[in-house]
């Protein structure tokens, strides 16, 4: 009998993240790999990690506004609104519809701020540099929408239940002059922002789709961008709704589910825009859905622009039990008074009950779901991170690929730990 | 001229001469690539919309510099576990024949340092070398991510050496000989008498292969820095990484100048009412380094798989079949287009 001893070839692990520049903040991977080619993907999280769910039972329903920004820190708005309208259900009380037009104006200019920091992220994954510079250049003038309407760049606390905080202002905050830049330069910076933020949010708009026909040129018909992204990760679609995706994810597969449709929130049913789906659900056709949506979000933009210009009106519900009275009144008017008294130090009850509701966030279903005792703050708040179910999927989606597709299908996946952590 | 220490012996004033030789050679090569990574930080910053750095100086221009004293003075730190002859060694092994190959590179008719015949060969030999300081830094290390990288990098330059190599075989069958000097020598007569034309599909293969041999985006996957971190320089720092980084500019340069010489008729001038002089090669050389800074602002990275099915599948039967094309012509009466 002859022995053949043959050596043993074992597959070794590699730690990818938290601190590897394709990991997208915190996230860690421990990979199990032949070569170059994975077998095993685990994905370890909890690093982000900061309570929100059990720092909202603490705080009334109002100071848990401001924690729903950092969440998805990239679609800060979108977050706010899913727990505004969880609120506002449980409260049963009515949003004015200029106020509804400009959460979903702010909601799709979220959109974009988001798709443009997935795109450029992704690229830059796959290694073009260019369409990262390119889509920070858009969204600094989207971070000047939101802080001309919110005084802050990025966690905004702008949506209140019952409305939002103030209403659009006339006039955009101007660059001034300064040792580096000369005046005639400052005046070509501040050329868009001489009239009200709808202005300017109009010339962006204008821009806008020229943008995008940039980036578009940059890769979607570039032959590196494609071998590196059709085919990889493939998700069928009824494989995609068991893994519990939604979003783009869901509708690179080609599935058509769009919360904005299917379950029309605000003012969504009366606004012309289509919904974008992928034929093969690989990274090229959630890359070409999220560009498309792109666009038709700009074009939602500009239909809000036209509605805003022509509809003054209350942004804010005018129910004081919830929404603070103004200045004016709580100035002169003793019930106003204790209402500002009571809303800013006790906060508003909401009945015994319980509510889920859901927006078609960025990234996909992003929902809040709230039991309430009657208390002014929440018995238990759970919130569905759209990139939770998506980021459980990687081992499906990368199994048998390349190091190298791994890291597209974590661009493609547009992880933000943020909300996965929570 | 040669002998410009006249009291001393001949052997030693011979080897002073070869070494002022040699340092009018490697300086202003130091110098052009401070300033190569000058120039690409500012060309791909405009292309990407921003300024690039223009604090340092006038515009900047003293950025290099302050990167090579920052690079000096930073502590150089082993791994543990790493080998410490070997890790030093391949930084080493990686800068020196990038330096070395540029003794047959000749800068005019008379200004080079050794006319060796076999020049082409010589350069050949000595780009080959580079990627076992690659290999070395990456074993060396003790480290996943350094080891995929310089495995990736072997299996990558030694591909690609084929292709180049067989492109260069088809410089040596129209200019008849393997001197770099004879090679430029054999394209005069202006433009139209350079080899980028006859040989055209063997420039861009070769220009897409020196792209690769020097690991340059979008072949960059033995740095990948968004796959293997930084492949495998991951565990250099200090001094030991700016070695790396100037042997990989030192070579996109020699690369560049090597295309100038065989396909772009080196020192000559394009068109006969011009004087043949260096400042053409300079000039042609920056030129082609310009494409290697457009190149990066521009691809997005292959994947590895792809790099070799490129290299194998697509440029070497390409250069295989011109090949047999040329010297099917020469047979013919054409065959005054191919000299």
């Amino acid at each position: 009998m002859r022995v053949f001893i043959v050596a043993e070839i074992k597959n070794y692990t590699m730690n990818f993240g938290p601190q590897h520049p394709a990991a997208h903040g915190v996230l860690r991977l421990v990979l199990e790999m032949d070569g170059e080619v994975i077998q095993r993907v685990d994905p370890h999280i909890g690093l982000l990690h900061r309570a929100t769910e059990k720092l909202a039972e603490n705080r009334t329903y109002l100071q848990s506004v401001p924690y729903m920004d950092r969440l998805d820190y990239v679609s800060m708005m979108m977050n706010e609104h899913a727990y505004v309208m969880t609120i506002e259900k449980l409260l049963q009380i009515k949003v004015p519809i200029r106020a509804q037009y400009i959460r979903v104006l702010f909601d799709e200019i979220t959109r974009i701020l988001n798709h443009l920091l997935w795109l450029g992220a992704h690229a830059l994954d796959v290694g073009a540099m260019t369409v990262f510079l390119y889509a920070f250049r858009e969204r600094e003038d989207l971070f000047d929408c939101y802080e001309a309407v919110s005084g802050a760049r990025m966690h905004a606390a702008y949506y209140r239940p019952g409305g939002v905080y103030r209403d659009l202002p006339s006039s955009m905050p101007q660059f001034q002059p300064s040792k580096k830049q000369s005046s005639s330069e400052i005046n070509k910076l501040n050329k868009n922002r001489t009239g009200s933020l709808l202005d300017f949010i109009e010339d962006f708009a204008k821009r806008f789709p020229t943008y995008v026909d940039e980036y578009e040129t940059l890769l979607t018909d570039n032959r590196i961008w494609k071998q590196r992204t059709v085919g990889i990760g493939v998700v069928d679609p009824d494989r995609a709704v068991a893994l519990g995706m939604t979003g783009p994810m869901l509708r690179g597969s080609g599935v058509e589910w769009d919360l904005r449709k299917k379950q029309p929130y605000e003012t969504y049913s009366e606004l012309d825009f289509k919904i974008p789906i992928g034929k093969e659900g690989d990274c090229y056709d959630r890359y070409l859905v999220r560009m498309e949506e792109m666009r038709e979000s700009n074009k939602i933009i500009k239909q809000c622009i036209d509605w805003l210009r022509e509809n003054p009106g209350p942004v804010i519900s005018n129910d004081n039990k919830v929404t603070p009275p103004s200045r004016s009144e709580m100035k002169e008017d003793m019930e106003s008074m204790i209402h500002h008294f009571k809303l800013f130090t006790e906060g508003f009850h909401i009945p015994k009950g319980e509510a889920y509701a859901a927006v078609e966030h960025p990234k996909g279903e992003f929902g809040t779901y709230i039991i309430s005792d009657g208390a002014n703050k929440p018995y238990r708040l759970k919130i569905r991170a759209p990139g939770f179910p998506h980021l459980a999927a990687i081992n499906e989606m990368t199994k048998g690929h390349m190091l190298s597709d791994l890291v597209a299908i974590i661009g493609t996946q547009d992880i933000v730990f943020g909300e996965i952590d929570r | 001229m040669d002998n410009i220490f006249p009291q001393l012996p001949e052997i030693i004033s011979t080897t002073l001469w070869t070494i002022l030789k040699i340092v009018a050679i490697v300086i202003p090569l130091m110098i052009s690539v401070a300033y190569l990574t000058y120039f690409e930080r500012r060309v791909i910053g405009f292309m990407q919309g921003r300024l690039g750095p223009n604090r340092v100086g006038y515009f900047g221009l003293l950025q290099p510099i302050a990167d090579a004293l920052k690079l000096m003075f930073k502590e150089i730190i082993h791994p543990t576990k790493s080998n410490n002859v070997l890790f030093l060694l391949a930084p080493i092994l990686t800068i020196a024949p990038a330096f070395a190959a540029w003794a047959v590179i000749p800068f005019d008719a008379e200004l080079v340092l050794s006319d060796i015949n076999a020049g082409l060969l010589y350069v050949l030999a000595m780009t080959s070398i580079a990627v076992y300081g690659v290999i070395i830094a990456g074993w060396a290390s003790n480290s996943k991510y350094a080891f995929l990288g310089s495995l990736r990098s072997a299996a990558q330059i030694v591909s690609y050496e084929i292709a180049m190599g067989f492109t260069l075989v088809g410089v040596l069958m129209c200019a008849n000989s393997l001197n770099l000097g004879e090679i430029v020598i054999g394209q005069s007569g202006g433009i139209s008498q350079w080899y980028i034309w006859p040989l055209f599909p063997l420039f861009i293969i070769y220009f897409i292969s020196a792209v690769a041999e020097t690991n340059r985006a979008p072949f960059d996957v033995a740095e990948g820095e968004s796959e293997i971190v930084a492949g495998f320089h991951v565990e250099y720092s200090g001094m030991a990484f700016a070695v790396f980084f100037l042997a990989e500019y030192a070579n996109m340069i020699l690369v560049s100048m090597l295309a100038a010489l065989m396909f772009l008729g080196g020192w000559l001038s394009p068109f006969d009412f011009f004087p043949d002089s260096i400042v053409w090669l300079l000039l042609k050389v920056a030129f082609l380094l310009f494409f290697f800074l457009w190149f990066r602002a521009t691809f997005p990275r292959y994947r590895y798989d792809q790099i070799m099915r490129l290299g194998w599948k697509i440029f070497i039967p390409i250069t295989i079949f011109w090949i047999i094309f040329v010297g099917f012509m020469m047979q013919t009466p054409y065959r005054e287009m191919f000299h």
